[in-house]
């Protein structure tokens, strides 16, 4: 190896996004537990842990400047890095929404939900699954993988109309539902877009291994 | 190729270019064209062959008396190896700049004029202008226009290696081959070089050697890589620094090795 400290340097920042997608996953996971058992303090400690997702990110922001700027990446090491930079921006984003679920959370507090949550957590668990896919074929460099990744996000879009379509026809039915309606349509909709950061992430991989850019959604 | 360079005038074509140096073999089956008005980018590490075949060019080699060629090189339809070729007039339109900036020891004016000076019979209005015309194309006619009189020697290095391709401007060449010209510059003179390669594909073809990639993705339309006497890869600058079809050539830009 010809520029060692360079190349370890793109090592970590890997393992630094890595480390982001394990803390936005667990970010969903409490945000959604936190939701189906009322549970306020669990939500908000959700809300004060995206610093620490924030803290990474920016790092991860710096790191990148720092090595364009002083390496001047070219090839694969410049379609890391910008592929990295995209991600970064995903992540950040689907953390936030995270944050957005467990706001709505504290907001409703112990008010009991006009139905049981059963798609809710379902389209949470197809997204971890996707970050968790999207995050190994990012350190495997797979491709193929991220294509396959990114279709789930069509379970999840059909998870999020059927939420909606329910929804609705229990607004529709009795109109003391609508507050706690659109709470969790505010939710199903945050989990949705966070299918759609994690698509997103997909196209990044699937240019950083073969420098084609691709729409998956 | 064919496809890539479908939209181009090919003004230098190679074809199985083999060269030695004694019983070492430097160039191997060297084929490539090199299209016409577009800077050309020559990258690979030392010892590759880069600049060997730069100065196949313009028959460069020719001074090396160990050194022996085989293979078809062509500028146009001129045949560079033809048995009938006047290697000065060849010389004439296949200028060549140099790593280090080496102009002659007289005056400003004097080294432009020098070469018209051999091959035409300009009376002084003409070569006046011609001095003119080729420094303000070199970029350096500002800063140097209230002394041609002065050494040549009392330039900076930028301003040096601007004289010398002002020099080469003068006898109106149609290809000019760079041989690292930068790499004895300080960036700013390096940024001004650039620019004005830039400029210059206008109205000339210019093949350029160099070690710094940076430079090379900035400066050229298309970029050969070599390695080891061979060609690995030929093709458009930013498809070769972002997404190479070779891993070598992947390998090489990103530091891997070399």
């Amino acid at each position: 190896m010809v520029r060692d400290k360079y190349h370890n340097q793109l090592i970590q920042l890997q393992e630094k996004i890595s480390s982001l997608s394990e803390l936005v996953k667990n970010a969903i996971k409490e945000s959604i537990i936190s939701l189906q058992d009322h549970n306020v303090e669990q939500a908000v400690d959700v809300i004060k842990d995206d610093i620490k997702i924030d803290e990474i990110s920016t790092q991860i922001e710096i790191d990148c400047m720092r090595l364009l700027a002083l390496q001047q990446p070219l090839a694969r090491d410049l379609r890391l890095i910008v592929a990295i930079i995209k991600i970064n921006i995903d992540l950040e984003r689907t953390g936030d929404l995270a944050v957005a679920i467990a706001k709505v959370t504290v907001a409703i507090d112990n008010e009991i939900h006009i139905k049981p949550l059963v798609d809710i957590p379902r389209m949470a668990t197809v997204v971890c699954k996707m970050i968790d896919g999207a995050q190994r074929a990012f350190c495997e460099s797979d491709s193929d993988l991220a294509y396959d990744i990114a279709i789930f996000d069509n379970e999840v879009d059909a998870l999020y109309n059927q939420v909606w379509r329910e929804i609705m026809t229990l607004m529709i039915e009795n109109p003391h539902n609508i507050r706690n309606a659109s709470q969790l349509t505010l939710i199903a909709r945050n989990l949705e877009r966070m299918g759609d950061h994690v698509s997103n992430m997909c196209e990044s991989i699937v240019y950083m291994v073969t420098g084609k850019r691709v729409k998956l959604n | 190729m064919i496809k890539l360079l479908e939209n181009e005038t090919i003004e230098i074509e190679s074809i199985d270019i083999n060269l030695w140096y004694d019983d070492v073999q430097a160039l191997k089956d060297i084929s490539i064209k090199l299209p016409k008005n577009k800077v050309t980018a020559i990258i690979g590490p030392s010892g590759c062959g880069k600049s060997t075949f730069l100065r196949c060019i313009n028959r460069m080699n020719d001074l090396i008396k160990t050194c022996r060629v085989t293979g078809e090189l062509l500028c146009g339809s001129t045949d560079i190896y033809g048995k009938d070729i006047d290697v000065i007039t060849l010389r004439k339109k296949i200028g060549m700049v140099f790593q280090k900036p080496n102009p002659f020891p007289m005056s400003i004016y004097d080294n432009i004029a020098y070469g018209p000076r051999i091959h035409n019979n300009l009376n002084k209005n003409k070569l006046n202008d011609l001095v003119e015309e080729s420094l303000r194309s070199a970029a350096l006619w500002d800063e140097v226009k209230d002394k041609l009189n002065k050494s040549a020697l009392s330039l900076s290095g930028g301003q040096q290696q601007r004289l010398c391709i002002a020099r080469t401007l003068a006898v109106k060449p149609e290809v000019i081959l760079f041989d690292e010209p930068c790499s004895a510059l300080d960036p700013i003179s390096t940024t001004r070089i650039e620019d004005l390669i830039g400029k210059l594909k206008k109205d000339y073809t210019i093949i350029i050697v160099t070690h710094n990639m940076q430079q090379a993705a900035r400066a050229s339309d298309y970029t050969a890589f070599f390695l080891l006497g061979e060609m690995i890869e030929f093709g458009k600058t930013k498809i070769i620094f972002e997404k190479p079809k070779q891993k070598s050539t992947e390998d090489y830009i990103t530091g891997r090795f070399g």
